[in-house]
Formats: structure tokens, C-alpha cells, sequence
């Protein structure tokens, strides 16, 4: 196993000269791969998404021809049975999204804050009673979870959804904070207390900025976890109003016959809102995720 | 373009250890308490209940005897296994790699960066549609391929067992690596660079430093990712359900692609939670281990 690690200015001695080229066009060869391998996929969808109807398979061409934007005209027109609420979709799970983002950051840092920070009990005690959540998968809850939202008077409810996502996102989102909390040193809290400032104050002012790459990281991954969502969608939410584009895609499959450049077209744009998120924060996002990483 | 530099606000210092044992008093304990309240109540209205709800649905002797003599659930419980085995070390082993040749100081590999990122920040249904949709009959992307310019008739890829779960493990891989692969690089970043020069002026080419220096200081997130991983890939739905769609005949189902099918197409919620539950004694193990590997996290280095 060879990791190619940053050179250095000192000269190499005369063994590893010659083995500088080796290094360098393997890692092109590498860097050719992973481009490929992350790719493929992305191509095939937009091959798809941008064929004429009836017209959706590859054949033998690298790019569809002539290129048509039928598709996404079709999403905004509302052009077939299968996209008939799509923006009702688009709205339901935006909402669910945006508040899985908002009450995972805001119920996981105050969770934290409390613990870490003011002391209320150890730091394991949390971190540990996350945990626990993972014994029973998310997926193997499902009936209870149905006949539970149900007792809650959540049948087919956003709410229903947003609750349960907000419940199995939380758990990570804990332990990635309290990791990164760690990093702040508890001094800056008791100087802020001396000082006259409360805990609300504290953790607004002090705690919240000094753990934004982690806030980051944590949102991101909450909405990317909602957005992934297909099953909790799928099962809490019955009605057609209340349908997300995550279960409206998956729904084309219903007919054999699907305008299946149409389901691509929907297929990417769904994708982009998490996709935009990520490149707009990346900055903090890889700062925020050193969970259980080494201390210098 | 990409700044991974870790910003740590102030250097990295041990938190002090002296007030720990201190009560809170009065308005500071109704503060911190507060503070913890909408945790709490998550918790026990959405995780403790419906679990507690689940065990009393499914946790019965005779719901047991019956999955033990099902073929289905046994053939499903060995997919899983063989998922989640594969899936998660393949993965982790790739990401650990990757993230070293992502640490080269090239400017084009810094632009793939983003790229390779992609696939983690596209949403799991587009993603695994468009792997179905490129595996599935002659139309899709693979066969045409390899017929149009290897002169090969692919094979029907989910009409065998084996290939339908290579499949959905390929496409497991594909959508998670590039996070554990960040996790990773984030982890490399914070590796003093003073060692790794020490190492270097010392003599140690790439396989040492690898070896004696980034290995053992990276040991703990590597474990720590694969616990967690391994968590969340037993419990993952979305791909084998879209990927594969559990065919040929159910042959590929994992655990909760089935349970699925047995709580609502054939009607049996119990059994569906029974199945689940099955998968609770591994689960427990997983947790506890990561549960003391975390404590320990606090004394490292």
C-alpha cells in the first residue's frame, strides 16, 4: 500500500528520485479512475434525463442527439400524471429538510451545551444515551413508529416525518459536537460568567460561534439525511398532499411505461439543493467532521 | 479551492478537570436543565417509546421459531451480513487510501476534490434510480456498452443472486465513501506536521511513515468510523429497495427491505418487527464497543 504524502523541498536522495515518475503517473492513473467512478452514474442520469421521449436508452452515442430539454420544460409545466404535484412535492420536502436542518443543530447544541458546558452530568452520559438509539435501527421501527405517530395524532403529518428524522439524525450530531466542544476551552465560558453573562448568553454568544464548522457539518449532514429519506416519507405520509419528490420518484415505477426522462430530470434537480449546500459550506464542513480524531 | 485546514479555535488543550464534580444550583441547574429538555423529550417520545412499543410487538418466542424455519429470512439475514461485511471495509480501507493521495499538494487533485465529493451530496433515491436504471435490461448504459464496443451481451444483472448483491454493494460504496473519506482527510490535517518531517528526516519513505506514524494516530477514528458505519449500513433501506428491488425474487433482500415486505405486502407486522429484532444482539455489541471507544477518545494522546 503506497500514500502518496506532500513532498518536501529537501532533496530526495537518489532511490526515491526514481521513483518520483512512478509516484506521479500513478496517481494520474488514480485521479483518472476516481473522476470515472464518481462520474458514471451522474452521465448516466443526465443521458437519461436529456434524450427525446421514448427515446431514453443509450445507443451507442455519448451524448443524446439531438439533445432535448423536454424534460425539464416538462417539470415546470407539469407535463405528466406522475408530475402532477411535483411542486407540492418540491414544497413538502423543502420543509421537512429545512426543519430536520434547523431542530437537529438547535436540539443537539443545546443538548450538548447543557452537558458539556454547564456541567449538568457527565459528558458520557449523552453521549451514551445517543447511542442508544442505534440498538434498533431506524428501519426495522417502522410499524411502531406508524402506530406511535398515530397515538400522537400525526397521521399523516410533516410533522410526523420531521420528528422522526430530527430522532435518528440527533444521535450524530451529539457526537460530533461534543467532540468539537472539547476543542473550546472551558475557561472562555467561566470568564463570560464572571463577567456577568448568562447561560443563554454564553451559548449564543460564545459556545455557537466558536462551534460554527461543526454547526455546519451537523446541518449538512442533517439535511442531507432528510433528503436521502425515502422510507419514513414513504410510510408516515399517505395522502397525495403530502407526497415528497423522494416517494414521487420512486412512484414511476408504479407504471412500466413511465416517461423515464422525465423521472431523471426530476432526479437531478431534486439533487441540487444539497448539492449547492455542500459546496457553499465545504469550507467547514471537513473541519467540523474530526470525530474522534487525533490531538496534536 | 478547497480549504480543509482544520480550524481549531484555540490550540487543543485538555479541559479542566476540577469543577466537574461541583452542583449546580438554583437558576443554573433550571438553565441547564432547560437546555437538555427538548433532547430528553426526543428521546423518550421518539426513540424509547417506539422502541419499547416494537419490543412488545415482536419480541414473542413463537415470531423467533418461526423465522428460524423461513428460508427467506435466512437467505436475507446472510445477505445482510455479507452486505454490511463487505460494504463497510472495502469502504473504509478505500476512503483510508484516498484520503492520503487526497492530500497531495497538486492543484488537480485538489479541483477532483469536489468531484469525487459528489457522489456523498447526491440524494440516495436519484443516486441508486440512476444505478438501477444503468444495470437494468439491455437498454441500460452497461450492456450497451460492453455490447457496442466489447461486442458482449451482458448478462441480466438482477437475475442472479450474486451479482444483484455485488451491485448493491457497488452502489453502497459509490454514495458513501467520499464522507468517510473527508472524515479521514480531516483526521490526516490534524496529524502535527512535525512528525511526519521527523519521520521523513529519519529516513522513512511512504510505507513507514504510513505505517508508523499516520496508522497508529489514525487507529482510533478508523475504528470509531467502522463501528458507526457498520451501524448505519445494517440499517440501510434505500439501496438494495432501489438498486436491486430485493431480485431476482426477493434472492437479494437484506433484513430491512424484507421485514418491509412482511409488515405491509404480506401483512404480518409482527414478523417484520421480529425480524428486525433479530438484529438487536449485534447491534448491542456495535453500540457497546463504540460507547467505550468514545469515553477512551477524551485521554488520547
Amino acid at each position: 500500500m503506497t500514500v502518496a504524502l506532500p513532498s518536501r523541498r529537501a532533496p530526495a536522495p537518489p532511490r526515491r528520485r526514481l521513483r518520483r515518475p512512478l509516484v506521479e503517473g500513478g496517481s494520474a492513473v488514480l485521479g483518472f479512475l476516481i473522476a470515472f467512478w464518481s462520474l458514471v452514474p451522474i452521465y448516466n442520469m443526465l443521458l437519461i434525463a436529456l434524450a427525446p421521449e421514448g427515446n431514453n436508452e443509450y445507443a451507442g452515442k455519448l451524448w443524446p442527439d439531438p439533445i432535448s430539454l423536454d424534460s425539464f420544460i416538462g417539470l415546470w409545466t407539469e407535463a405528466t400524471d406522475e408530475l402532477e404535484n411535483v411542486w407540492e412535492e418540491f414544497g413538502n420536502s423543502i420543509v421537512i429538510g429545512l426543519s430536520v436542518m434547523v431542530l437537529t443543530v438547535a436540539i443537539g447544541s443545546l443538548a450538548a451545551f447543557s452537558v458539556s458546558r454547564l456541567r449538568l452530568a457527565r459528558e458520557w452520559t449523552l453521549s451514551d444515551a445517543a447511542l442508544v438509539t442505534y440498538i434498533i435501527p431506524s428501519s426495522f421501527l417502522l410499524v411502531p413508529f406508524f402506530r406511535v405517530m398515530h397515538e400522537y395524532g400525526l397521521s399523516d403529518n410533516l410533522l410526523a416525518v420531521i420528528l422522526a428524522e430530527v430522532a435518528f439524525a440527533t444521535p450524530y450530531a451529539i457526537l460530533v459536537l461534543q467532540h468539537y466542544g472539547k476543542l473550546i476551552p472551558i475557561e472562555l465560558d467561566e470568564a463570560a460568567r464572571v463577567d456577568g453573562a448568562s447561560a443563554v448568553q454564553v451559548y449564543l454568544r460564545i459556545y455557537l460561534p466558536l462551534i460554527a464548522p461543526a454547526l455546519a457539518a451537523v446541518g449538512t449532514y442533517a439535511l442531507l439525511f432528510a433528503w436521502n429519506d425515502y422510507l419514513y416519507q414513504y410510510l408516515l405520509l399517505t395522502s397525495q398532499r403530502h407526497t415528497t419528490v423522494a416517494v414521487g420518484l420512486e412512484q414511476f415505477f408504479d407504471d412500466d411505461d413511465s416517461p423515464w426522462n422525465y423521472m431523471m430530470a426530476l432526479a437531478i434537480v431534486y439533487s441540487l439543493p444539497p448539492i449547492a449546500m455542500f459546496y457553499a459550506l465545504r469550507r467547514y464542513i471537513a473541519a467540523g467532521l474530526t470525530l474522534g480524531a487525533v490531538k496534536g | 479551492m478547497t480549504d480543509f485546514a482544520v480550524r481549531a479555535p484555540i490550540a487543543a488543550q485538555p479541559p479542566r478537570r476540577s469543577g466537574w464534580h461541583r452542583h449546580l444550583h438554583g437558576s443554573e441547574l433550571v438553565w441547564a436543565l432547560a437546555f437538555v429538555l427538548p433532547y430528553a423529550a426526543v428521546f423518550l417520545a421518539l426513540v424509547a417509546y417506539p422502541m419499547a412499543y416494537g419490543l412488545w410487538l415482536g419480541a414473542r418466542p413463537e415470531l423467533f421459531a418461526e423465522l428460524v424455519s423461513d428460508p427467506r429470512y435466512l437467505r436475507s439475514l446472510a445477505n445482510t451480513l455479507i452486505f454490511v461485511t463487505v460494504a463497510v471495509n472495502v469502504k473504509m480501507v478505500a476512503a483510508l487510501f484516498l484520503s492520503g493521495f487526497f492530500m497531495r499538494r497538486r492543484k488537480w487533485i485538489k479541483a477532483l476534490l469536489p468531484i469525487y465529493i459528489l457522489p456523498w451530496t447526491l440524494p440516495a433515491v436519484p443516486a441508486y434510480l440512476s444505478f438501477h436504471w444503468m444495470l437494468v435490461g439491455p437498454e441500460g448504459l452497461l450492456d450497451q456498452v460492453l455490447y457496442d464496443y466489447f461486442g458482449i451481451n451482458g448478462p441480466v444483472w438482477f437475475n442472479s443472486r450474486g451479482l444483484a448483491l455485488t451491485w448493491n454493494i457497488v452502489a453502497y460504496i459509490w454514495k458513501w465513501m467520499p464522507l468517510w473519506t473527508l472524515i479521514f482527510l480531516a483526521g490526516r490535517l490534524s496529524i502535527p506536521q512535525d512528525l511526519l518531517d521527523a519521520a521523513e528526516i529519519d529516513g522513512a519513505g511512504l510505507y513507514r511513515r504510513f505505517r508508523h506514524v499516520i496508522l497508529p494516530l489514525l487507529a482510533n477514528l478508523y475504528f470509531i468510523s467502522t463501528l458507526i458505519s457498520t451501524i448505519w449500513t445494517f440499517g440501510d433501506f434505500t439501496t438494495v429497495f432501489i438498486v436491486s428491488g430485493g431480485a431476482p425474487a426477493m434472492a437479494s433482500d437484506v433484513l430491512s427491505t424484507l421485514a418491509l415486505q412482511y409488515a405491509l405486502d404480506l401483512g404480518n407486522p409482527p414478523l417484520g418487527i421480529a425480524m428486525g429484532l433479530t438484529a438487536v444482539p449485534l447491534m448491542i455489541v456495535v453500540v457497546v464497543m463504540l460507547m467505550r471507544r468514545l469515553r477512551k477518545t477524551e485521554v488520547q494522546l
